[in-house]
């Protein structure tokens, strides 16, 4: 999951992280209401969307840039009304943008250096890593492809968390002067520590600054959250903002069902996140254009599948349907009772084109056969994407 | 032969009285799987399935002699029992149990390192050597004892490649389910070692996915360590980035993890790859007879 800057920043200001004050503004008054409450000459005006590049990204019509430097109230006044309601374009959100609801209004601060640092869970050591890198305020990406010997990287222990020697030795390799070394273990271990006490997955600095005076303040802040460990932290899952996601998959989420939308022609009802991935790839390799993921678990019930149909069916791109089932805790008889469901309450528009093999796989076929249904059986995938490429070509 | 497990395998299932645990101990003995036991604290003294419920892992294995465990617990309980099994000594733990925080398992790992146990999963469908011991989700009955050795981060993935490879007459000698989290027990390397050393094993199919790099590792390893034929399926090969492809562990981040780097690896490590996932078990059969040439 994850959350707004201005919401990771509430966060990491209570797990003792250093961040500029800032106040989240919905309205140009309230903008230039905050610029006054925080008393600053400068303060930055922020878009709040999930997506990152924000400083580069600008509005669809408008040279309105995500983030821009306010001097006066009025000036913030100025810029949140160039951005509210405007939808924003970076090199995250892809070109239809995001839609800006709310921005931050940050004080400023006195940049010496800027630098990035980040905390994740890296797969290879297996534990929690804390990555830093000289080139702060940059693509982050760009450098570890070109120059990966600039990005450092100190594992620890999540309970133990980073120890203070080794901010030392990042503070050292990042050139960091002396005076700032304390400043540096203060920022560094509570950081780590915050990674590891509210289960994020994700907690990214960029950039991460060396004020003039000698301090260190997160400047940026992206986090994004374990979605297995919600369940431990009520008040971060209460800051999902369901604005910024896609309402189908919203919707998939409470129904228990993983699903993700993309822009093919071709809904997919597969069972298991692998061979749902793998039915995506064989559309494709068959000419078609997968219209989502959409895995139904091993668990689903009947409801769940046909509430899986619903969300395929409420994709109006959605030319035809593939459900491709290997039984295994799920019974074909379950997906078969869900499908002659479906087809009753949500009634198909759509071709569809089943391919059920694994547990129960007869008794899942007399469901259909005897249903009445009208359904284009296959054996076997290859069969299957054929036939399903063909009948959304035929549409 | 084969490896991790055959039909000496003495089996207690953690979480053997929740509904799944219990139905999945079942699916268990009714393939053949000497199971022994179960634990549920609070349910020590109770029976299922005829089996003796235990409170410990140490009361389990003590009073049954078992060797392996197979896990069900609820995810929030989960790395606790991988971490009571480990510390009662059973040399194989497979945990089956899908939603594990990334923290919890983080905090597992170096107590499994440090330990003479060998964790499989979690968030996977378990290990099977056909006709002799199956310890998991899988259907049974796709299985067919062989000689292609099976390895996957995904479940039903995996049953789809095995049933090719029975539709082709190729039975395998076991099949492992490595998980679909980002920190698992055993990687693709770690089962690649014991297959090449199997004697009982020919072959090796692997089913990959995007996420991570543990396919490069293993390309890097087949290259220099492994001189059986091998095959290969990436799965994702259309999957957008940024997005978790259902398991916790598939998703493209920070340009890493792609498909297409997953297939250049591989390809230059001499992998026959699958081009569709209907062709997983073609690959393998390709490969087997390039050998034979």
């Amino acid at each position: 999951m994850k959350i707004h800057e201005f919401q990771a920043k509430d966060l990491l200001r209570a797990a003792g992280v250093p961040v500029l004050a800032g106040k989240v503004a919905r309205t140009p008054e309230e903008a230039a209401a905050a610029f006054t409450a925080l008393g600053t000459p400068v303060c930055a005006v922020k878009a709040q969307i999930h997506a990152g590049g924000r400083g580069k990204g600008s509005v669809i019509g408008s040279s309105q840039r995500g983030v821009e430097l306010a001097k006066s109230a009025a000036d913030a006044a100025r810029i949140a009304k160039g951005l509210l309601g405007q939808t924003l374009v970076t090199i995250q959100t892809g070109p239809e943008g995001q839609v800006v609801r709310q921005v931050f209004v940050e004080s400023g601060c006195q940049i010496e250096r800027e630098l990035y640092c980040a905390v994740l869970v890296d797969r290879r050591v297996g534990s929690p890593v804390l990555i830093a890198s000289t080139a702060g305020g940059v693509d982050i990406e760009e450098v570890a492809a070109h120059t990966p010997e600039l990005i450092l990287s100190e594992p620890f222990d999540p309970d133990r968390g980073l120890a203070a020697y080794q901010t030392r030795v990042l503070a050292a390799k990042l050139g960091l002067p002396h005076t700032s070394w304390r400043a540096a273990e203060q920022f560094f271990r509570s950081l780590t520590k915050a990674f590891v006490a509210l289960d994020a997955s994700l907690l990214e600095i960029n950039p991460l600054v060396l004020t003039k005076d000698g301090g260190m303040v997160a400047l940026d802040a992206k986090m994004t959250f374990d979605d297995n460990a919600l369940f431990r932290h009520k008040h971060i899952a209460a800051l999902r903002d369901e604005a910024e996601e896609e309402p189908a998959e919203t919707r998939a989420a409470a129904a228990g069902l993983s699903y993700v939308k993309l822009n093919g022609t071709i809904g997919c009802l597969v069972n298991g996140a692998g061979l749902a991935m793998s039915t995506m790839d064989l559309v494709k390799y068959h000419g078609g254009e997968p219209a989502n993921f959409l895995d139904v678990g091993g668990g689903a019930d009947v409801k769940q599948v046909t509430e899986a149909f619903r969300i395929i069916l409420s994709d109006k791109h959605v030319k035809a349907i593939l459900v491709n089932i290997f039984g295994g805790i799920m019974r074909c008889t379950t997906i078969a009772t869900a499908l002659v469901e479906a087809s009753k309450t949500v009634g198909f528009n759509v071709p569809l084109v089943v391919r059920l093999e694994g547990t129960e796989v007869e008794e899942g076929k007399k469901i259909l056969a005897t249903s009445g249904t009208a359904i284009i059986t296959a054996d076997g995938l290859t069969d299957a994407a054929k036939k399903v490429v063909a009948a959304a070509a035929a549409v | 032969m084969s490896i991790l497990v055959n039909r000496d395998t003495r089996v207690i299932c953690q979480g053997i009285t929740g509904k799944v645990g219990e139905f999945h101990t079942r699916g268990c003995l009714d393939y053949g799987t000497r199971m022994v036991g179960g634990v549920t604290p609070g349910k020590g003294g109770e029976k299922i399935a005829d089996l003796p419920v235990f409170d410990t892992v140490a009361e389990a294995v003590a009073s049954t002699g078992a060797n392996a465990t197979m896990i069900f617990v609820p995810p929030a309980f989960a790395a606790d029992a991988i971490l009571e099994a480990v510390d009662a000594g059973i040399p194989l733990v497979i945990a089956i149990t899908e939603g594990i925080p990334v923290i919890d398992m983080a905090r597992v790992m170096p107590v499994v390192h440090a330990s003479k146990s060998r964790l499989i999963g979690p968030n996977c469908p378990g290990v099977i050597t056909p006709g002799q011991c199956k310890i998991g989700i899988m259907p049974g009955y796709i299985h067919t004892p062989g000689h292609v050795g099976v390895m996957s981060r995904s479940g039903t993935l995996t049953y789809e490649a095995v049933w090719q490879l029975t539709q082709l007459g190729h039975g395998q000698s076991t099949c492992v389910g490595l998980g679909g989290d980002p920190l698992v027990g055993s990687s693709f390397i770690d089962i690649l070692a014991l297959f090449e050393a199997d004697p009982d094993t020919h072959s090796i199919l692997m089913m990959g996915e995007i996420g991570g790099s543990a396919e490069e590792e293993a390309a890097e390893y087949v290259k220099h360590h492994v001189s059986k034929p091998v095959a290969a399926f990436i799965a994702g090969q259309t999957a957008p980035p940024g997005k978790r492809m259902g398991h916790a562990g598939a998703i493209i981040s920070g340009g890493k993890g792609t498909a297409e780097a997953k297939l250049a690896a591989l390809r230059d490590a001499g992998i026959e790859i699958a081009a569709s996932p209907a062709d997983m078990g073609t690959a393998m059969a390709r490969a087997i007879a390039a050998r034979k040439k």
